[in-house]
């Protein structure tokens, strides 16, 4: 895990952000005052999974059950609440 | 409101989130993302920055009806469209900003009002916030009741400190919009102060962008490249400083910089502006263009607006470019710059935008900056944005104030 991001934190969107499904897009989208991000498919699976009670641990677990195929699949999530918390798209609960 | 607030910047901030990794860009070039609904161009201030058309005054007695809004942001979303602006003129001036609101929410909208607060009062905004309304951009001008008053032609300071009051209380995000110009350049710390203190989430420092009623006014508005600098050097230290969490936008002024912006992140690529009488524009300032018949919401769906009208293709990609644009290394950039600026400026709507130093009508940029300074043209009253001075414009009574800011085709 790296320094910032523990298998035991618990995150939620930041306040005044949605996340949605966009049809017209067929992609996930975060909105919030003044912009938007469009969002890879591994983010947004990520992020439909922050219930308010499930932790990154949770996360991590639940993806990899879900994708067992996938490679290094821990790291490129971690790497996800990385930037989602530095871009302010999430706060800790 | 400005165009700033509104149009580049706004995409920029969108396409700087989007350069990074988990993300991605928005190259598909089908959809519109952003929907601008501009309900009406009445308005109670009569601010000498305003972007909006000098011959507005033909669009005050054809607004859309009701129905025909919630038409335009179904079709709308259909397209793709997800965030939406409600803008004017004032849109509160419109009694069914209400309606407007609760099926935006409904179609999944993430909406927002922008406004100067004239209107806003306790019993709308509870309306708003039950309906669904995600936030509201409130229009400041100054840290003083003289400045505001004046450059807005109201009296209008201290109503704007209690809707801000009023936004944060209903749990609102605050976004402040302020357009800078030379009355106000000079106060930007401490416009910066009190928007921290009113507990502002985001500002936006919109530096004034030369179109509709601003051009008119520029060389009054405009400030000096020290000014500009200054400013810019004061919101970078206001965001390095970490006990200060408010965002700072610093929307810098083109004519200062010497490549083009990359005006609504290209023509018919992200954006659709919906007008008040229901003209649907790529661009705010789209009809000033010469030759171009722009698609109506009254006539025409919003999808043949969009993809198939001539007005929306004529200046997607790069196929239109002349040169130095056509063969340029940068052009991907800033995709030649501004249609109207360059149209506005040189005459001719293919021209390079003249704020690239590659272009051959840099030198009307650089006289502008000029004239600035010249005590002679700064001396001449500002022409503020109201319906007697619209009325003068189409009457042609302003005519001389006009071509000397605008060239002749």
């Amino acid at each position: 895990m790296s320094n910032q991001i523990k298998h035991t934190d618990c995150y939620a969107l930041a306040l005044h952000h949605r996340f949605q499904w966009e049809e017209a897009q067929q992609n996930y989208v975060i909105l919030f005052p003044e912009g938007m991000v469009k969002l890879h498919g591994g983010a947004g699976e990520v992020l439909k999974r922050l219930d308010g009670k499930a932790t990154v641990g949770d996360v991590v677990a639940d993806l990899k059950a879900t994708f067992p195929d996938a490679a290094n699949i821990e790291a490129d999530i971690v790497g996800m609440f990385e930037l989602a918390l530095s871009k302010g798209w999430l706060r800790q609960l | 409101m400005t165009q700033a607030s509104l149009g580049e910047s706004v995409v920029q901030k969108t396409v700087q989130a989007q350069q990074n990794n988990g993300v991605a860009a928005s190259a598909t070039h089908t959809q519109p993302l952003w929907l601008l609904a501009e309900v009406t161009y009445r308005c109670p201030l009569h601010c000498a920055f305003c972007y909006n058309p000098t011959d507005y005054d033909k669009h005050t007695q054809n607004e859309l009806t009701t129905e025909q809004w919630l038409q335009a942001l179904r079709d709308a979303r259909k397209l793709g469209a997800l965030q939406l602006g409600i803008s004017g003129g004032e849109p509160l001036l419109r009694d069914d900003i209400e309606d407007i609101v609760v099926e935006a929410k409904k179609l999944g909208y993430y909406s927002n009002l922008i406004t100067s607060g004239v209107g806003l009062t306790e019993k709308r905004i509870q309306a708003f916030k039950e309906g669904g309304l995600d936030h509201i951009q409130l229009s400041m001008h100054d840290i003083t009741e003289e400045i505001n008053n004046f450059i807005t032609n109201t009296k209008t300071f201290e109503l704007k400190k209690k809707v801000a009051a009023m936004i944060k209380n209903h749990g609102y995000p605050m976004v402040l919009n302020v357009v800078i110009h030379r009355y106000n350049i000079g106060h930007l710390r401490e416009i910066l102060d009190m928007a921290e203190a009113l507990g502002a989430d985001y500002i936006e420092l919109a530096n004034t962008q030369y179109y509709g009623w601003s051009l008119v006014n520029r060389s009054q508005l405009m400030p000096t490249k020290e000014q500009v600098d200054e400013a810019e050097a004061i919101a970078n230290e206001f965001r390095a400083n970490p006990n200060n969490k408010m965002k700072v936008f610093f929307v810098v002024p083109d004519y200062f910089s010497d490549r083009p912006k990359k005006c609504m992140n290209g023509w018919g690529e992200v954006f659709m502006i919906v007008t008040a009488n229901g003209d649907v524009l790529p661009c705010h300032s789209a009809r000033v263009l010469p030759n171009m018949t722009f698609p109506n919401v009254r006539d025409d769906g919003l999808a043949y607006a969009w993809q198939d009208s001539p007005a929306f293709n004529k200046y997607r990609g790069d196929a239109w470019m002349k040169e130095p644009c056509r063969s340029c290394s940068e052009k991907e950039n800033d995709l030649g710059g501004c249609r109207c600026q360059a149209f506005l400026l040189s005459g001719d709507a293919e021209a390079a935008d003249p704020v690239c130093s590659k272009s051959p009508h840099r030198h009307l940029i650089d006289q502008a900056i000029i004239d600035s300074r010249n005590p002679q043209a700064v001396a001449q009253p500002i022409v503020f944005r109201n319906d007697k001075n619209s009325k003068k414009i189409l009457a042609g009574e302003l005519d001389d104030r006009v071509k000397a800011f605008h060239a002749v085709p």
